[in-house]
């Protein structure tokens, strides 16, 4: 198919319909508004469900009956809407249904800001809700990527019944840039084929779909489903981008999302100068391409792996607790909407090698 | 020669076997099985799927023979409607106590009806909080003494009862809502006659359906099944009067 010029909110919403999920439920929330601007017309086209929801706690609701039809859904939002979808996340979690949210974030805590954040890493890959659960966490750096992605998600999130986020910084979402979308649209899935779709007990037992075990060993054995699946994911799904990566690397910059883009410009420009970096660009934060990190982060050569992102160090955790202390660790941050430049990005990596200008 | 025994009274279809877990003198057994005879009366129970609640009927999926989900605390108007949007070919309905409708799910009941989703809510209002031992509820009687208003409830500081039924009926949206007791034989006759109804102006995709119960809880009470609803009907009746208050058929909205 051709390549078209959309914004990055307006691709995420195109591509969940390639990817046979016309049912969107969402709330406004800026940055990505756009997204159910898009979708209130264009899914009608496709004979598509649209609803615009009275809260972000009805949409993740209105999320949970109507996966458990079989038929793929998701929602967008951002920050502060995707805390309040924390309870449903939860539950869908607890009783294995397969769903996509979107989350472009912005500037947290509180109201924050409206613009581009990665401050929400904890809260996704840790697990936002309550309860013993992890949710699969990928993260886009271009709008390409993030209608890849899209494509991927509700295929995760069938294939292990659970539910997958998307997690862009704003900038994501509001950038526009030049995006191919398959030839082919998936088609719906037909509940009717699908063993665990609620389609009413016709000649068979009634289906219950729930998250209550009242009965602490079949609560215990729930859990330890749970963390039978997590363990195939992590074994399974670790994704992760190298750029740059050489045997003179003095550094190894760990960057998601836009933040890694902006990584590759600083890397570019201090190869230019004699300075060799390489970058880790983690795709899926849960599960963290962790073997990958050890491994390119533990080569003799490197001196430091960098943590950048914009927040106040979170994905740092992950590094240090991933490099058990082989090498240096370091972080470079920016946050509340305020995105660093390549050029901060090369003085924190000359201050690291004790580099004058 | 003998004719065999015609079978005029049987469990509905639409219920399982199971033995339900509600105390003596509770009205929700009575409740369940007329939504499962409405189910089996109009050949719905194979297309249907029930929402259950947070509360004392937490574990109805268990008494039915019905597809079932089980909802986080007040979302089951939610869940109802992202499930009848993408299958409304199928009858979905929520069974949902006073707590979980009228306090928590308040906004997701209002925004349900006011779309006018076409699915039916049981409403069973009993006054008081059941499965967590007896807490005051949004519907409590003023002065009635519970676990948490144990000198009774002060309206100055807990406010009136919410009559879900009035407040909703004010919606201009077309509905079907009214109010109906278990108190008494009669008063079972005409609550099946409501809930069927609701399910019927599903069926013809007609509006958002709910009827409200009103029921007993003799354990958190303090009383006896039979005080109980005598106690329904001297307490509770004069408060949240019986009826319809919206009725697409009626050509009242």
């Amino acid at each position: 198919m051709a390549k078209r010029l959309m914004k990055g909110n307006e691709a995420i919403g195109e591509a969940a319909i390639a990817a046979g999920a016309p049912n969107y439920f969402a709330y406004p929330i800026t940055p990505q508004s756009e997204v159910a601007e898009y979708l209130c017309w264009r899914l009608p086209e496709v004979d598509g469900v649209f609803v615009q929801a009275e809260s972000e706690v009805a949409v993740g609701n209105m999320l949970f009956g109507a996966s458990a039809s079989g038929k793929r859904v998701f929602t967008t939002s951002s920050s502060p809407g995707i805390s309040l979808m924390q309870e449903t996340i939860s539950y869908m979690a607890g009783a294995h249904l397969p769903v996509v949210f979107v989350n472009i974030m912005r500037g947290g805590p509180g109201l924050g800001g409206i613009l581009p954040a990665q401050s929400d890493y904890f809260q996704a890959t840790k697990g936002g809700g309550h309860g013993d659960y992890r949710i699969i966490v990928l993260a886009p750096s271009s709008v390409q990527e993030a209608v890849d992605m899209m494509l991927w998600a509700f295929d995760l999130a069938e294939k292990y019944l659970t539910p997958v986020m998307l997690i862009g910084d704003g900038m994501i979402g509001q950038m526009m840039e030049s995006v191919e979308f398959p030839d082919k649209y998936r088609e719906e899935n037909n509940p009717d084929e699908i063993e665990w779709a609620l389609t009413g007990a016709k000649g068979r037992k009634a289906r219950i779909c729930k998250s209550l075990f009242l009965n602490p060993e079949q609560l215990e054995e729930n859990s330890f489903l749970l963390a039978e699946k997590y363990k195939k994911i992590k074994k399974a799904e670790r994704r992760c981008e190298l750029y740059n990566v050489k045997d003179d690397n003095k550094i190894i910059i760990t960057s998601y999302g836009t933040m890694a883009r902006i990584c590759q410009t600083a890397i570019d420009e201090l190869e230019g100068e004699g300075v060799s970096v390489g970058l880790f660009r983690p795709i899926t934060l849960f599960p963290y391409p962790e073997e990958e990190l050890y491994a390119e982060g533990s080569k003799k050569n490197i001196k430091c792996v960098l943590s950048v992102e914009m927040s106040t160090g979170q994905m740092v955790e992950d590094v240090e607790r991933i490099m058990k202390g082989k090498k240096k660790i370091d972080f470079f941050g920016r946050t509340g909407g305020v995105v660093p430049s390549p050029d901060e990005v090369k003085d924190k990596v000359r201050k690291i090698l004790r580099i004058k200008k | 020669m003998t004719s065999s025994p015609t079978l005029i009274f049987k469990r509905p279809d639409a219920m399982s076997e199971n033995v339900t877990h509600y105390c003596p003198g509770c009205t929700h057994g009575v409740i369940h099985r007329l939504v499962a005879e409405s189910l089996d009366e109009l050949g719905l129970r194979d297309r249907a799927v029930g929402v259950a609640p947070v509360g004392c009927s937490v574990l109805i999926y268990n008494y039915f023979n019905v597809d079932f989900l089980e909802a986080p605390h007040g979302r089951a108007p939610a869940l109802a409607t992202g499930f009848k949007r993408v299958r409304p070919d199928m009858i979905v309905f929520t069974y949902q106590g006073d707590g979980d409708l009228a306090s928590i799910g308040m906004g997701e009941i209002v925004h349900a009806a006011n779309r006018g989703e076409k699915f039916t809510t049981i409403f069973v209002n009993n006054a008081i909080y059941g499965m967590t031992g007896g807490q005051m509820a949004p519907t409590t009687m003023p002065n009635q003494r519970t676990t948490t208003s144990p000198a009774g409830r002060d309206v100055n500081k807990a406010g009136f009862p919410i009559r879900m039924s009035e407040m909703l009926s004010t919606l201009k949206t077309p509905s079907y809502i009214a109010r109906v007791g278990v108190f008494t034989p009669m008063h079972i006759i005409n609550a099946k006659k409501a809930i069927k109804k609701a399910f019927r102006l599903q069926m013809e995709g007609k509006c958002f359906s709910m009827v409200e119960v009103l029921s007993t809880c003799p354990t958190n009470w303090g009383i006896n099944p039979i005080e109980s609803t005598k106690w329904v009907k001297t307490d509770m009746e004069p408060y949240f009067p019986l009826g319809v208050f919206s009725d697409p058929e009626r050509g009242d909205d």
